[in-house]
């Protein structure tokens, strides 16, 4: 057996190098921590694990066959030699070693979150995700509020297994890449168990105005938020200043919670002494300005962000941010100068008297 | 404009028992139906109450000032600087309250005829704007030191035998109506020199605000403010010097002769004069005086507006909660470094968020002359309103001693229900009469006529003024008109709103200007003048009718201020920014509605002020 860090890495120790190790889902989340930007705690299992596994369980072999008696153009052959490679990767035991680092991990970061069995998700990180046979499988395999040793054991090689979807065989082969130079990586983090959620854009889509953070929010998870389904809370923070300017308190009708039992998530009526308070205090919602602010710069462009404020994690970083992409609206627009050049200020100022101002618009 | 119509100024009805009001102002403030071309022009225009200088009616000499701007702010725009689509403010009375109007250019060829003069003449002013600007302060240190110098002399039983051996051939009598004259003048010469760079001073902050809310839709006012405001300010002076005097106190080991308010100010310079330190402390409080005691109570636009030097226990209660502010262990100082600081950090990260080359180009140009205006429109006050307003009163005061003594008046204070010709007319009848060695007829005519007056002013001041008349226009380009009164679509929606509160004591909610940022709660004190300033407790919400400089003390004791008069840059929200206190500015009535004890909730973001009751 190899040293810890060979299998499993949490995401603190991950970072743009150790891609080939922990794909690109997870060595982003690496890079974010370091640029200060909380995201829900977790860690990585490695694509050395992955490997291991094959080789422990005795089933590279097999699935290597498999894949070669894949007749070229036969949908049908593509599609069985899936099914029972991808059971087979499922019904195999997880050796002992690769166990015991996968379920130590588990159980410091429940620990960590302080709560039992965290739930967690779990979800695959590709190593190549410029290739598409390995963008599929990196995309599409998330697993939410899992719990336990055993779910998340279950959930990891269901992860593996995504790897062999008839899609992505179909695609490999298409593109002519070697299906044993494929591997994979597997994240755990622990599921945001949001008591406020929305979005926040690093300007105003209102306005446009780059010196903005306008964040809304609501109770629960930002399904609320995001679906449009409720009127958020709504504030403006001047980037410069790192000020609310302006604070928007809506009537907040229904939020989205978990299920205690089942884990899934539910819709309810908010109660009626937190429908018209507002859902983040002044302090917090500068606190996810100046994290909307560190992202921004850590992207280099104005970013459209999804964020939860947990219940669990105790302490400071309980402000974390699930997902952020590229605003698109204003940042499309084409840029034009805000006023026509001029050769002096005189004669800007002439210019404003004469057009003097529009008071009633 | 439906919903923002304003009453037809006409259709004004006299308050019951002020019939004939009219003669206590100048005659062509008044409104009229007497000329239809006239009426219409009236109809026409929207008239709004200048609430900003004037929170209480009109006395009618205190109208001097009003005289006095209304001649040269007008005369700058249309007759000096040409500014193009604009001529000046006109004005009226109602009520004893002014409003004012923007007088538009209409017709769109003489504007453009207008815009070359405009930019010959303002350019010479920008181009040589230090250079006139250091002769501006020449020009009014003459005038003040003209003012200072000018003698009132009571009027002797018989003229000295000097008058004879020198051959003055002019008399007493005669010296007294061309001082008054003289004082007049000065007065209204200040006030030209008053608008010598205002005008350009306005305009180039306008066209940076536009800039910058422009290019940042969601900029608050006072950020644009605070990249132009200059860092040290005339109107900190005399604040910087009481805290000088604290410190000196501190280090001369003299706050027990300074002792506690109610010590009376000659009481402390009695037990000062003991010392050796003692005296040097009086030397150095004494240069303090002169100009930096000349700071007004108030605005200095009304008579009543005391200085610290006619009030000494003032700016000695200030010196008092300094010496408790350092023996506490605080730093009394105002924070400069961060103030610099911050703005230099404002200016330099919004101008990286701009776009393009041409942007950053315009910023540059813009805010360049946006700095270099501002030391002027920040300073003028404290030259104009304070120094020289502050002298200036107390010789009309030296005037009226001398009315009082001929029974003209029944009280020196009575003076400021007379027009300023109207006691050039009485001063003619004074001095006749001593001449002459008979009995004037003012003692017959005006305590009568003043006592009248005082009960006409008493009503006016009970009636609150509706915020609007006329019509109000599409397009305001009088810079004034948009900086100073903040005539916007917001602020006349508001003014409408306003005519529809009833009941001052059902009132919990108050809308006014977010003058600082920061939400504050607390219990409000409420201070009608700087005098109640010593009520005021440890961690208390200032209301007031509006703040000034001789205020400053105050505010390292409160946590918020809330103010009825006043506008983004007034003194309240200005001084407030810099101690990072939430202010809410320009609410109209927060005095009237608000009472000492009550527990209140200032939002400095929004401009909104919560009662709880």
């Amino acid at each position: 057996m190899e040293k810890r860090s060979d299998y499993v890495l949490w995401f603190e120790e991950c970072d743009l190098n150790s891609i080939p190790l922990v794909g690109g889902k997870n060595a982003s989340l690496g890079e974010l921590l370091k640029a200060q930007i909380p995201v829900p705690p977790g860690f990585a299992v490695t694509t050395k694990a992955y490997t291991l596994f094959l080789e422990q369980g005795g089933i590279k072999k097999d699935i290597f066959k498999l894949l070669k008696e894949i007749k070229a153009n036969d949908m049908d052959s593509g599609e069985a030699a899936s099914k029972t490679i991808r059971a087979m990767i499922e019904n195999t035991e997880v050796c002992d070693d690769l166990q015991d680092y996968i379920g130590e991990f588990y159980r410091r970061l429940s620990k960590r979150c302080n709560v039992p069995a965290v739930p967690a998700a779990v979800r695959s990180s590709a190593t190549a995700e410029d290739l598409p046979g390995a963008s599929f499988a990196g995309q599409q395999d998330t697993f939410l509020w899992i719990r336990g040793m055993d779910g998340i054991l279950t959930h990891v090689k269901k992860c593996w297994s995504s790897l062999f979807t008839s899609r992505a065989i179909y695609y490999r082969a298409k593109m002519g890449f070697p299906h044993e130079a494929v591997e994979i990586s597997v994240g755990v983090q622990k599921m945001a168990n949001a008591w406020v959620a929305g979005v926040m854009f690093t300007l105003n889509p209102a306005t446009g105005d780059r010196a903005t953070v306008a964040i809304d929010a609501n109770w629960g998870f930002g399904e609320s938020v995001v679906s449009g389904e409720c009127t958020p809370d709504n504030f403006l923070v001047n980037k410069i200043t790192d000020e609310v300017i302006r604070k928007t308190v809506s009537h907040k009708t229904i939020l989205y919670t978990r299920e205690p039992v089942s884990h899934s998530v539910i819709k309810q009526t908010v109660p009626a002494e937190r429908s018209d308070i507002q859902c983040v205090v002044d302090k917090d919602v500068i606190e996810l300005a100046k994290i909307g602010k560190r992202i921004e710069k850590h992207y280099g462009k104005a970013m459209d962000i999804e964020w939860a404020i947990d219940k669990d994690t105790p302490g400071q970083a309980k402000i974390m941010i699930l997902q952020s992409r590229p605003e698109t609206v204003w940042s499309d627009k084409k840029i034009e100068p805000v006023m026509e050049a001029r050769s002096s200020a005189l004669e800007h100022i002439c210019a404003g008297l004469l057009a003097g101002r529009r008071i009633n618009p | 404009m439906a919903d923002k119509s304003f009453p037809n100024p006409h259709e004004i009805e006299a308050i019951p028992g002020t019939e004939g009001w009219e003669r206590m102002y100048p005659y062509h403030y008044l409104f009229t139906t007497k000329d239809k071309e006239r009426e219409t022009y009236e109809n026409n225009m929207f008239w709004f109450n200048d609430a900003l200088h004037y929170p209480e009616p009109m006395y009618p000499f205190d109208i001097i000032w009003d005289e006095a701007w209304f001649l040269a702010l007008s005369q700058f725009n249309t007759r000096i600087f040409m500014i193009p689509p604009v001529y000046g403010v006109d004005h009226r009375i109602i009520n004893g309250n002014v409003y004012i109007t923007p007088v538009p250019v209409t017709d769109p060829e003489e504007v453009q005829k207008r815009v070359p003069l405009f930019m010959e003449r303002a350019g010479y002013y920008f181009e040589n704007w230090d250079k006139l600007q250091a002769n501006w302060e020449k020009k009014m240190r003459g005038i003040i030191s003209d003012l200072e110098a000018l003698e009132i002399t009571k009027l002797p039983a018989m003229e000295d035998i000097s008058v004879v051996k020198n051959g003055l051939g002019t008399s007493s009598g005669y010296e007294l109506i061309k001082n008054y004259d003289k004082l007049i003048d000065l007065g209204i010469r200040c006030w030209q020199y008053h608008f010598e760079f205002l005008n350009l001073g306005y305009a180039s902050y306008v066209i940076f605000v536009d800039f910058c809310t422009k290019a940042f839709p969601d900029i608050p006012l006072q950020k644009i403010t605070q990249m132009v405001a200059g860092i040290d300010v005339l109107l900190y002076r005399p604040d910087d010097e009481l805290k000088k005097l604290a410190k000196l106190a501190v280090e001369f080991n003299l706050t027990d002769q300074i002792g506690k308010d109610g010590k009376d100010v000659k009481d402390v310079m009695a037990s000062l004069q003991g010392s050796e330190n003692g005296k040097k402390w009086i030397t150095a409080w004494d240069g303090a005086k002169n100009p930096w005691f000349n700071i007004s109570t108030g605005t200095g636009w009304y008579h009543q507006d005391i200085s610290w030097n006619d009030n000494l226990n003032i700016p000695m209660s200030s010196v008092r909660i300094y010496i408790e502010k350092i023996k506490g262990g605080h730093n009394i100082d105002r924070p400069m470094d961060a103030v610099k600081e911050e703005r230099k950090r404002l200016i330099t990260e919004y101008r990286g968020l701009l776009k393009t080359d041409e942007d950053r180009k315009t910023f540059d140009q813009l805010h360049g002359t946006a700095e270099l205006v501002f030391p002027y429109v920040e300073n003028h006050m404290f030259y104009v309103e304070h120094w020289f307003h502050s002298v200036f009163w107390n010789k009309m005061r030296e005037v009226a001693a001398i009315m009082t003594e001929y029974k003209f008046l029944k009280g020196q204070e009575d003076i400021w229900f007379l027009s300023r010709s109207e006691i050039k007319e009485a001063l003619w009848d004074l001095v006749t009469s001593w001449a002459t060695g008979t009995k004037g007829y003012g003692p017959l005519h005006w305590p009568e006529e003043i006592a009248w007056r005082k009960g006409v002013y008493q009503k006016f001041k009970e009636h609150r003024p509706l915020p609007a008349y006329g019509t109000p226009p599409e397009v305001i380009a009088e810079p004034f008109t948009v900086v100073l009164w903040g005539v916007t679509n917001e602020s006349m929606a508001a003014w409408a709103k306003l005519k529809e509160i009833g009941d001052p004591d059902k009132v919990n909610e108050i809308e006014g200007f977010a003058g600082s940022p920061g939400v504050v709660e607390g219990i409000a004190r409420v201070c009608r003048s700087v005098e109640d300033i010593g009520q005021l407790k440890e961690g208390e919400i200032l209301v007031a009718p509006t703040t000034s400089p001789s205020w400053a003390p105050v505010f390292q004791k409160i946590k918020g201020v809330i103010t009825d008069v006043g506008g983004i840059m007034s003194h309240a929200a200005i001084v407030c920014r810099e101690y990072g206190m939430p202010a809410v500015v320009g609410t109209g009535q927060s005095t009237t509605i608000i009472k000492s004890g009550m527990k209140i909730k200032l939002n400095g973001d929004t401009g909104r002020v919560y009662i709880e009751r």
